[in-house]
Parts: structure tokens; sequence; C-alpha cells
């Protein structure tokens, strides 16, 4: 019997790695012609632009930005940062924001992976018909449903609360995340399985012990998307978020310009700031998103 | 027998939580749009003002919902016929040996990453008049060509297609450098010892191989651009004179705004009619080669 440890785990990331690369690498253009590096420089320069423009502005006064719309700090202002990390209002709407995220991924990724799991390796009838019920989920958007999902969490109580925004964001996830799930647990070898139960355990209990560990790059895939969907969701926040207390970053964003439209330094300062978690964890799980694109993409 | 109802259990256990989630806050007001929108009804007091069609054919007849329309329908062409060329363009020339590849890649899906709201407040601030992008206008010389980028009627949509392109073109050069990572290195190989130029290389072999991956972010593309709200809401809320209202800005605008829940569902249930059948023909006409091109691509590759 194999030692789990030996077991290939199957993931669409795997064939990019390696050898592969290194292939490539021999047999593609070699390029670094100054034109590339022009057109690169061109491309960064106009991406991350407006990015730095923010976060320079909101080192200047409002006085500087109007006499010189485009230029570097002088002096450097401190304030605005200052006001915007000493009111509370941006730390609770970041508290807000990661709350829903979280709760948002947490229940994506359980209650998904669950379903996942007798859809990918049970037999039974009505497997499919199942599976299309959720798969057909991708075909209404939020936008669809909103007006009633509105009415709906007004009834219950839910608007103001993070359960008003985590459920129908959970909910409306789920599709994609079985979509994600199901294949990579059907490409889980069938001897793992058989080698479990001769050895007494149950299918709970390969789920829970086998199945489970073996999953986990899938399910942060499908996790870090479901979190970067809830951190940056404006719509449903909108309509169901009215408390002031309430409020995620987005929504913060969006009140404090235009609430002090007039103080255009205190804006980039704030949006800024709001940028810096989104930043962060991009970077960290880079891999993760860009991996989990493409594979929604080849699906 | 006992383990046969074992297994149903098993399974009632593990899909139960995700169904019922998904019945209650999906499926539920889904049905619920298409039942409130033969009414006519403001969320209060009870429903039994019974109007049948009459909402739907409000709605087909007002000009701001078919402008609006038509509004989806020009963002979703032009978003292909910028960002298809561009994107290509950049992932080819990214897709080669040179310094600072990586931070590169990274870069580019920086703007993508940023919440729509974030990304919007930062181009609004960049826009406004007399702001940054009219001085870069002046210091060019270009003072001439300043524009109210969001207060003129007939610039404010192309402004807010400007900003989506620079939102959305990251994914669809890492895509498109995704697909081309499938791209089997001996075909540049005999390309190159046969003398292919660099050019005739991506005309000839590398984009018809790419083609799968376009077309998928194709409909990705148009399946986004018929959503659009949070960019427009902040940037225009629709305006000026609805002149970039979408069908998303309109069903808020007519459903919260105004209280308006039954015509505004019935709005929602033509929104999903007409993505339907773009995402319907879409799929007929262009994903449809796919499944032709399957056994050519196969053919090359051996």
């Amino acid at each position: 019997m194999s030692a789990p440890t030996s077991v290939a785990v199957p993931g669409k990331a795997a064939p990019l790695a390696g050898t592969d690369r290194r292939r490539r690498r021999s047999n593609s253009f070699k390029g670094g012609s100054p034109l590339v590096y022009g057109a690169a420089l061109l491309v960064v320069v106009a991406t991350l632009g407006p990015v730095v423009y923010a976060v320079l502005g909101g080192f200047r006064s409002n006085a500087q930005l109007a006499a010189a719309p485009v230029s570097l700090p002088d002096p450097w202002v401190f304030t605005n940062y200052v006001n915007v990390l000493t009111s509370s209002d941006f730390w609770r709407y970041a508290f807000n924001s990661i709350v829903v995220a979280l709760v948002t991924t947490g229940i994506v990724v359980i209650f998904g992976v669950m379903a996942a799991y007798p859809l990918a390796r049970y037999r039974f009838k009505g497997r499919n018909t199942l599976f299309m019920v959720f798969v057909l989920g991708l075909l209404f958007p939020l936008t669809v449903a909103i007006i009633p999902l509105f009415l709906m969490l007004r009834d219950l109580n839910l608007t103001n609360t993070f359960w008003g925004v985590a459920l129908p964001q959970a909910a409306f996830a789920l599709p994609m995340t079985i979509v994600i799930l199901r294949p990579f647990l059907m490409a889980l070898p069938q001897e793992l399985e058989e080698a479990a139960m001769l050895d007494g355990a149950s299918r709970i209990g390969f789920f829970w012990r086998i199945l489970l560990p073996l999953s986990g790059p899938a399910m942060v895939t499908v996790g870090v998307l479901a979190f970067v969907a809830s951190w940056n969701a404006y719509l449903l926040p909108l309509l169901i978020l009215s408390d002031p207390a309430a409020r995620t970053l987005p929504l913060g964003v969006a009140s404090f310009s235009s609430e002090h439209a007039q103080d255009t330094a205190g804006i980039l300062a704030f949006t800024s700031l709001a940028m810096i978690p989104a930043l962060v964890f991009f970077l960290a799980m880079q891999k993760r998103i860009v991996n989990g694109l493409q594979g929604a993409v080849k699906g | 027998m006992s383990g046969q109802v074992r297994k149903r259990l098993e399974i009632f256990f593990f899909v139960a939580p995700a169904l019922v989630l998904f019945a209650l806050f999906v499926v539920v007001p889904v049905v619920q749009a298409g039942r409130y929108s033969v009414y006519r009804w403001n969320g209060l007091g009870p429903m039994d003002n019974v109007v049948g069609l009459q909402n739907y054919v409000d709605a087909l007849g007002d000009q701001v919902f078919t402008g609006a329309v038509m509004n989806n329908l020009t963002i979703i062409v032009l978003s292909i016929l910028i960002q298809l060329p561009l994107g290509l363009l950049i992932a080819l020339l990214l897709n080669r040996e040179m310094k600072g590849r990586t931070a590169l890649r990274v870069i580019i899906f920086v703007p993508y990453v940023l919440a729509e709201v974030v990304a919007g407040v930062i181009w609004l601030m960049l826009l406004q008049p007399r702001g940054p992008v009219d001085a870069i206008f002046d210091a060019l010389g270009l003072g001439g060509l300043k524009q109210l980028w969001l207060g003129d009627p007939d610039i404010a949509l192309y402004t807010v297609m400007f900003v989506l392109t620079w939102k959305y073109l990251g994914l669809a050069v890492i895509l498109f450098l995704a697909g081309l990572q499938g791209v089997p290195p001996d075909l540049y190989e005999a390309a190159q010892i046969d003398g292919a130029s660099w050019w005739q290389v991506q005309r000839k072999i590398t984009i018809p191989l790419l083609g799968p991956t376009i077309r998928t972010w194709g409909f990705l593309s148009m399946i986004g651009s018929l959503q659009l709200f949070d960019m427009v809401w902040i940037l225009t809320g629709g305006g000026p004179a609805n002149s970039t209202m979408t069908m998303a800005t309109y069903l808020i605008n007519q459903g919260t705004n105004r209280s308006l829940y039954g015509y505004s569902s019935a709005v929602a249930v033509l929104v999903f009619v007409i993505s339907l059948v773009l995402a319907a023909i879409y799929q007929g006409f262009v994903l449809r080669r796919d499944a032709q091109d399957t056994p050519r691509t196969k053919k090359v590759k051996r």
C-alpha cells in the first residue's frame, strides 16, 4: 500500500511548473529589445500611474493639488493619512469588511466541499440532476435577484447585519465553487478510497481524514476567490447595509468621497489606505488568484 | 438495506446545507422576481394590484431603459474591440525572456484586484475638471482637447469605457499568457528553424492556437459588461442625462430609489432574458467553434 505522501494530487497548476518552464525558456524567442522594454515601461506607467498618484496625492494638501495637479508632495503632508488612521470610521469599515469576507468564505468553502463530495464520489440516482441545479445557478447573477433579495432580507430583519450580506454572497458563490471543486475531487484516485475502506474507514471517515487534507489546495483557491469577491463587493452591501456603523470598506470609500467632495487630498488618502489590504492580500495570494481564474476559464 | 438508508442519509447530510442556502438566497429571490414583475407594488402593504405584463410593456417603452440596453451593448462591443488587440499585444510582448517579467505580470494585474469602487473613486479624482488628467493634456499642449470627461453626455460613456479598459485589461493579459503556456515550444523551435520572423510566428501559430482562450475570455468579458454596476454608479451614477445608464443602474434606480418593486422586478427579468439570449448566441456562434477546432489543434500538436 502506498504511503499517502507519495500520492500525486491532481491540480491544474502542476503541468505549468518545473521542467515545462525550463524547456520553454530555452525555446521561446529571446526577448529584451529596447522596443519591448519601452512598451513594458509604458504598460507599467499606465497601470500603476493612477494608483501611485492616489498614494502620493494623499501626502499633499488640497492647496498643493489645486496649484499643480501633477506634482510630488512639497512639503510632505501627513495630516490626511493621520486623520484617516485616527478616525474610528476607517477601522470600523475595515473590521466590517473582514468579518463579512471571513464569514462568506467560511460558508462557501465548508458548504461547497461538503456538497461537492457526494456529487463527485457517490453513485446515486439524480446525481447529475442535482449537479445541474447548481450549475444553472451560474446563469443567475446577483443583479437579477437583488430586489426580491433586498425585500426578503428586510422581512427577515437581516438588514444591517453581517449575515444579511454574507449568506446571499455565499449562496451566489456556491455554483462556481462546486463547479471548480467537483472535478478536483473526482480526480482523486479510486484506489485511495478502496484502501481507506479496507482499513475500516467509513465514507465519512474517508471524507474527513483523506479527502479534506488532499483537497486543501483547491479549497484555498475557491476560498481566495470568494474572499476577494466579498472584499470588493458593492451592490449588495449598498442595499443591505444602510446604517453607517455597518458599512464595509467599499461603502466607506464611496460615502467618504461623496461626503467630503471638496477634500480631494483626504479622499486620496482614505482610498489609498482602503486599497492596502486588498493589495497585500493579492501579493500574498497572487498565485492562487491567478490559478483560480485560469482554472475557471479552462474549466 | 440499512446500508442504502445510511448512504441516503450521508448524501443528505453533505448536500443539504448548500442546497438550503442556495434555494433560500438564489432560487427563491429569482422566482420572486418573476412573481413581483406582474404586480404594481411599492414594497409596503398588500401586493394585490395585478397589472399583467404592463410592467414589461412600460419598461420596453421607456427610452431610458432601451438606452441603457444600448449602452450595455456598446460596452460589450467596445470592450472586446479594445481589449482583445491590446491584451493580445501585451501578452505576446510579455511572453518572452526578459528582465522583471514576473514583476511585470504582477503589476499588470493590480487594477483587476482593486475594488471597482476604489478604482472608480481614484479615477473620479483624476478626471475632475482642472484635475491631473486635464493638467497632463495642458502639459502636452493638447489643452484644446480637454473635455468635461464625466459631465458631457456625448463623452461620458467613452470615459467610463476608458476606465473599464484600465481596470480589466490585466485580466485579458493574464488569461492570454496562461493560454500561451499551452502552445507547445517545439512549434516555435520548428518555425524559427524555418526562418519565420517573430511576427509571422505570432500570426500563424500563436494567435490561432490561442483561439479557445480568447473565445472564453470574450464570454467572461460579455457577462461582466452585462452586469456592469459599481463603476458606473461611482463615476456618474448613470448620468449625465442618462448617457451612461446601464441595465443594472436603471434597475437599482427604479427599485430601491423609487420603490417601484414590481416594475424593477420586470426589469430584472428582462435583464436576465437579454443576458441569456446573448449568452446563447455567443455559445452557438463563437464557442461552438472550439468543438470543431479541437481535433485540428491536436493534429498540430503531434
